[in-house]
Order: structure tokens, then C-alpha cells, then sequence
């Protein structure tokens, strides 16, 4: 675990440092093609340096914020969301961290949840709606144990360094391609220099444009999939209870429903890609973000002892009847 | 005059190392002693619990004055078992969970109590109490067998020996939740 923390933050330093001389760079070039010569790129490169290092702090200290206000979640306390919020407690005492992280809902129906921040006392949970009507509580306590892991061993920093930094990249890129598109269409018609300038900066926005989906699949990319397991299996370390989990796994498997609030940059954060834009395939494609979540819920069988015959009756969903807001019986008016 | 610079430069990494597995044993020591502390407010906040429930389902059980009269007298032993030692205050504690389960047992048997919008968030309340404690305990008999283990283990033993630092006890799980149940075939 140390290792991994180790590995977590030497990785959150070089992401920015590669960032920040990705842009300068990047800078240098829409200098040197616009204002023209050394002297406007290494001006542009500056401006941008500062940029992306100020983008880089604000990234650090509050992307957190930024991702869950992208995410729409709204925080909630214990009086609002009593279970939710004792059984984050509980995976806190579990893995002995210093506080309780800060706990936020999606109002939304797909089930999903992820974790973010910088470190363990700087750190939010967030969790849809739908799991916490999917889910009973000890399926609830997986799901939680397994985001706890990601912030006890600085997954959260990364990831939501990945999520900021190199969606902002995809979004600069995709920016200065539509602007020279149209700016450099426009000056064709002046004269020799500004042609030549013009020529240059669409040389630019071909680079660009192979730099921003690169850069979108980097981030699915530098997130690698052994993350996914790593956290699984030391979340069942704080619970011991590997079939809680895997039925949570199985039951949000299940649910066809994609999460309107996540996007690309976001994606790689939550349990289980939230997207579900492509068929299932059995096999891994080499820019999943996530591991494929059957071979997740089997390993976690191996783990239990049991067959997928422990999977089959997930005790709220069987004992819930579907429309969940069904009146108590006692209370139920006789018309 | 070399071989007193090397009996100098022998000492002061020797130094280091003795410095290092000294404070090493200090912070396994107090991530035990937090631990504790962790168990302890979990076992208070059940302690402060109780009166709210037996308060709250007194009424609806009159006919099972005895199960509520277990949990309070059990309750009252855990409070003072307080200040006798882990190994005390778990088979206290224990026993308290004990006459607690027998307690939701018996509202499953009551409709109107399960229905109880006062009773459910104490019984949610209670449900967390219990899962907080038996994960603290796991958390403190993880950082406790660490600890051991630095104490009695070579090199370490040494300095643990020198300062004084003694092992600590673990805290037992319920003797119910370690024993298989017996079936009775009748």
C-alpha cells in the first residue's frame, strides 16, 4: 500500500510537470506561427507556462470541487442521509483514516459512485441515487470500502489530476482547432506573410487535432485498469466480506442506464464506467478505462469461496417490489 | 586516525538505525493507543443509545419486560467494566451485544414497532454502533499484532526491551461469532 501511494504521487508531480510542458510547448509554437519569430513564441510560451502552472495548482488544490460540481453532486450530512452517511463512518474507522470524508449524491437513477480529492484528509465521496435504492446496506458497505481504498492509497489525487489536467488539454486543443479553422480560412485572402502565417498555423491545428483525442484517450489510458482491482481487493481487506461487493458489482452490471452527468474526463473516476456507450465485449479493449466487471465479480467469488449462485437474489431488489416509493402497508388507504 | 573516523562513522549509522526503530515503535504505539480510543467512542455512543431505545420501545413491550431488563443491567456492567482492561471490557461488551440482538429479535415479532419511524433510525443508529465497533476492533487487534510483533521480534526486541515498551492485549471478538452454530434436530 505504501508502494502504491509512493507510485500515486510521484505520478500526480510528473502529470503536471508534463502538462505544464506539453502547453509551453504549445505555446511556443502558436507564438512563433502568429506573432512570428523566437521572440513572439518564447512570449507566448511564458504566458502559457504560467497558465497551465496556475492551472496546475488550482487543478491540485480544488479540482476536487470542479469535478463534483461537473457531476452535480450536492452534499449531504447525517441527518439527510443517515445510513449513506454511517456506513462511510464505518469504512473510515475500518481503514483508519484520520477523518470522515465528505459525502455527496447524485440525484440520478444509474447507479454509480466515485471518490475524489487530493488526500485521505482532503477527500469527498459521491454516489447516485440509484445505488442507494439498488443496494442494501452490506452491498452499500462494498461499494464505500472500495472508494475508501482509492483515497487511502492516493488514487483520488490522480485521478482527479488525469480528469482536470488532460481534459482541459482535449478542450484547449479542440478550442485553437476551431479558431484556426475559421481565423485562418478568414486571412487567406491578405497578403504573402499573412499566408504564410496562415499555412503554418493550420500545420498547427492538424497537430492539434491529433493531439486532442490523444489526449482524451491518454486519460483513459494513464489510468490503468489494475487500479480497478487493486481497490477491490483492499476494500474487501476492510469489510472481509468479498460477496457484498460482488453483488453490488453484479446489480450495477445489470442496470443498461448511462449517467448523464459523466463525461470523458470524469469517466475513469467511478466504480464502473458510467458511459455504457459501447456493446459488452469479453474481452478488454487497450483504452478501457475499467477492467471488465465479470472478471471483476469472479475474482471476488474466488475470494468468498462461492459460485455466481451467490450472486442471484440481491435481498433488496428481491424484496422490494420495482416501483420503490410504495406506500407502507399500514399506512395505505383502503380506496 | 582512520580507523577512529571509521569507528565514529560505525556509531553514528548505528545511531540512526537504534533512532529509527525507537520512533518506529513509538508511532505503532500510538496508532494502537488511537485505535483504542476509536473503540471507546464507539462503545460510548451505544452506551447513550440504549436508554433512547428501551425509552422508545418500552411502551409496545410490556409483555418482554425481561429482555429489556437484560439490556439495561448489561449496559450497566459494560459502563463499569470500563476501567478494568480490554480483556474485561470486551466480554462485558460482549455480552451487551448479546442481550442487544435477543432485544431486535423480539421487535421482529411487533408490527407496530417495526413500523416505528423513531425506532427504525435507532435501530440504523444502533446497526452502525455495532458495525463501528467490530471494525475499530478490527483496526486495533491489526495495529496490535503489528505492534507485538515489533516487540518481540529481532532487532527490535532489543530496543522495546531498553525503553520499556510491553506488548498489549487484543480485543476478542463475541464468543458467538467464532463458534459454529449448533443445529438442534427435534
Amino acid at each position: 500500500m505504501y508502494e502504491q501511494i509512493r507510485r500515486n504521487r510521484r505520478a500526480s508531480w510528473l502529470l503536471m510537470g508534463f502538462v505544464t510542458a506539453l502547453l509551453a510547448a504549445l505555446g511556443f509554437a502558436i507564438g512563433a506561427a502568429v506573432l512570428g519569430g523566437t521572440r513572439g513564441g518564447i512570449g507566448l510560451l511564458g504566458v502559457f507556462g504560467i497558465a497551465a502552472i496556475a492551472w496546475s495548482v488550482l487543478a491540485y488544490y480544488s479540482g476536487d470541487k470542479m469535478v463534483l460540481a461537473v457531476s452535480g453532486a450536492r452534499q449531504v450530512t447525517h441527518e439527510s442521509e443517515p445510513q449513506l452517511f454511517n456506513v462511510v463512518e464505518e469504512m473510515t474507522i475500518a481503514a483508519g483514516l484520520p477523518n470522515v470524508p465528505a459525502v455527496y449524491v447524485i440525484e440520478e437513477a444509474a447507479p454509480n459512485a466515485f471518490a475524489t480529492g487530493r488526500d485521505p484528509q482532503h477527500s469527498s465521496i459521491a454516489v447516485t441515487r440509484g445505488l442507494m435504492q439498488m443496494l442494501d446496506r452490506e452491498e452499500l458497505q462494498g461499494v464505500m470500502a472500495h472508494e475508501m481504498s482509492h483515497i487511502r492509497n492516493y488514487d483520488i489525487r490522480f485521478a482527479t489530476l488525469v480528469g482536470i489536467l488532460v481534459g482541459m488539454i482535449a478542450l484547449v486543443a479542440d478550442f485553437f482547432l476551431r479558431w484556426s479553422f475559421w481565423g485562418g480560412t478568414g486571412r487567406r485572402r491578405g497578403g504573402d506573410s499573412n499566408d504564410q502565417a496562415g499555412a503554418i498555423l493550420m500545420v498547427v491545428a492538424i497537430v492539434l487535432a491529433i493531439l486532442a483525442p490523444l489526449a482524451a484517450y491518454s486519460v483513459q489510458f494513464a489510468i490503468s485498469r489494475r487500479r480497478e482491482y487493486l481497490a477491490d481487493a483492499s476494500g474487501v481487506e476492510l469489510t472481509r466480506n468479498p460477496l457484498g461487493l460482488a453483488r453490488a458489482l453484479n446489480d450495477i452490471a445489470a442496470d443498461p442506464r448511462p449517467l448523464r452527468h459523466a463525461n470523458r474526463a470524469t469517466a475513469h473516476l467511478y466504480i464502473e464506467n458510467p458511459l455504457k456507450n459501447k456493446k459488452t465485449k469479453e474481452v478488454s479493449g487497450v483504452f478501457d478505462t475499467h477492467p471488465p466487471i465479470h472478471k471483476r465479480i469472479a475474482i471476488l467469488l474466488e475470494m468468498a469461496h462461492v459460485g455466481p449462485e451467490a450472486l442471484a437474489p440481491s435481498r433488496k431488489t428481491a424484496a422490494l417490489p420495482p416501483p420503490h416509493d410504495a406506500p407502507p402497508p399500514p399506512a395505505a388507504p383502503p380506496a | 586516525m582512520i580507523a577512529v573516523i571509521i569507528i565514529i562513522v560505525i556509531l553514528v549509522v548505528l545511531g540512526i538505525i537504534f533512532a529509527g526503530m525507537y520512533n518506529s515503535l513509538v508511532g505503532r504505539r500510538n496508532r494502537v493507543d488511537n485505535a483504542w480510543s476509536q473503540i471507546d467512542v464507539q462503545l460510548k455512543r451505544r452506551h447513550d443509545l440504549i436508554p433512547n431505545l428501551v425509552e422508545a420501545v418500552k411502551d409496545y413491550m410490556s409483555y418482554e419486560q425481561e429482555t429489556l431488563t437484560n439490556v439495561t443491567a448489561a449496559r450497566s456492567a459494560a459502563i463499569n467494566a470500563g476501567s478494568q482492561g480490554p480483556q474485561a471490557q470486551a466480554q462485558a461488551e460482549n455480552m451487551l451485544t448479546e442481550s442487544l440482538k435477543s432485544l431486535f429479535a423480539v421487535v421482529e415479532n411487533y408490527p407496530d414497532l417495526k413500523a416505528n419511524q423513531n425506532v427504525l433510525s435507532l435501530q440504523e443508529e444502533l446497526t452502525a454502533t455495532e458495525n463501528k465497533i467490530s471494525f475499530a476492533r478490527q483496526f486495533y487487534n491489526d495495529s496490535v499484532l503489528t505492534y507485538n510483533n515489533k516487540i518481540q521480534m529481532f532487532p527490535s526486541n532489543v530496543i522495546a526491551g531498553m525503553f520499556n515498551f510491553t506488548t498489549r492485549q487484543f480485543f476478542e471478538a463475541p464468543e458467538g461469532d467464532r463458534e459454529v452454530p449448533k443445529v438442534d434436530l427435534r
